[in-house]
């Protein structure tokens, strides 16, 4: 039953990928039109609309569940892929360990760099 | 190239041949083979064998495609020998195979019986918690036609390991559980009269189990029998995270039904004879 949650859970992650990253496109690359959370106007990449958009409590909390999802949803598809690449019991055990360490790791990382922005 | 009568043709064969206890690897072999017209590629072999070379190995056994025995692979994909003309795989140039994926025992044998031991894993029957009845019945299942519509397709599989060979995961992946018995958990799974879903569900969602399933599609494409295993993997995943996630409906398994109250037995009917194990 562990893999089938971790399977819901990568298709989940996918989903929400999905949305998020639209809405991250949408407002990076399509702002001269829809002009979405680009509150100085101008480019989107513009310094007062990054630091505007890293002060937006909603929106840093977007970015961290895209981050969480994202590093669920690639880091379970690169195990997929080493795992059928036929290791041992121990090999395969050490690769779990080690894609929750590192998913883990990167995950705070990513979520205090957010955090220490909107201050 | 030299052309016949009647549709006959020469042909070029060329045939996969390894011997374990002589060859150090396998060999092809070439025979120039008068293909008639209809003839099919066990019929082909069996001319071979009986006027060119009589240590050819192939296996075979019902010859109209029901018993899965001569699934080999024909020009490059995996098929029955016995349900395949000639003259619809190869115009001048025939080359076969044993499967691939699998163990070769000699020539264009493979040894399926790793395939069939993720068959019995999966508990491909029917499971109950009334065993007795199972055993001893004392009625019969009830089973509305449209629930049998659900797995009817899945129980035209032959066994024949086609759908093993043709898939990309076992390729990689030995200890994955594969097509044929993934579709055969979804058919019992499936079935209004069992209950096994849960001791299954151990099994095929285990790390070597459906989700090691990335849909390339192949088994359906080549099974002979024109199941379509991918789609019952698919529904199988779907079940399997429908309860994880607490939306799959619970059903009991089919009620037993008696004989009718009312029914009398007709007179000069024998009865029944007695158990013989």
């Amino acid at each position: 039953m562990r893999e089938t949650k971790f399977w819901t859970w990568h298709i989940l992650a996918g989903a929400v990928v999905l949305v998020l990253l639209g809405l991250h496109m949408i407002v990076m690359h399509m702002g001269s039109i829809v002009g979405l959370l680009n509150p100085a106007g101008g480019e989107p990449i513009a310094w007062a609309n990054v630091l505007a958009r890293s002060r937006m409590v909603g929106l840093v909390a977007v970015y961290i569940l895209l981050l969480g999802a994202a590093l669920y949803h690639g880091l379970y598809g690169l195990r997929t892929i080493l795992l059928e690449m036929g290791p041992g019991a121990a090999l395969q055990k050490a690769i779990n360990v080690l894609f929750w360490i590192g998913g883990l790791s990167l995950f705070v990382i990513g979520t205090l760099a957010a955090i220490v922005a909107a201050r | 190239m030299q052309e016949a009568g009647s549709g006959t043709k020469e042909i070029e064969v060329f045939l996969r041949r390894y011997d374990p206890e002589r060859d150090a690897k396998p060999r092809w072999q070439r025979y120039v083979l008068m293909a008639e017209h209809g003839m099919t590629v066990l019929d082909g072999l069996h001319k071979i064998k009986e006027t060119q070379d009589a240590t050819l190995a192939f296996r075979y056994s019902c010859r109209m495609g029901v018993c899965g025995s001569c699934a080999m692979l024909i020009n490059g994909k995996p098929a029955l020998a016995c349900n395949t003309q000639i003259s619809q795989v190869a115009d001048r140039k025939l080359t076969v195979a044993p499967l691939p994926n699998f163990d070769t025992i000699k020539d264009l044998v493979p040894d399926l019986s790793a395939m069939f031991r993720k068959h019995v894993s999966v508990q491909p029957y029917l499971k109950r918690d009334d065993a007795s009845e199972v055993e001893k019945p004392t009625g019969e299942f009830l089973q509305a036609p449209e629930e049998v519509v659900r797995y009817a397709q899945f129980t035209y599989c032959i066994k024949c390991g086609a759908c093993f060979a043709a898939c990309p995961t076992v390729a990689s992946d030995p200890e994955y559980l594969g097509p044929m018995p993934l579709c055969q958990a979804h058919r019992y799974n499936s079935d209004s009269r069992d209950g096994g879903f849960h001791s299954r569900k151990l099994v095929v969602g285990a790390s070597h189990g459906v989700y090691r399933c990335h849909y390339a599609g192949e088994c359906s494409n080549v099974c002979p029998k024109g199941v379509d295993p991918a789609r019952a993997l698919q529904l199988l995943k779907r079940d399997l995270v429908l309860d994880y996630l607490r939306l799959k409906k619970r059903r009991a398994p089919a009620a037993v039904a008696g004989p009718p109250p009312t029914a009398q037995r007709l007179p000069n009917v024998p009865a029944a004879p007695p158990y013989t194990v």
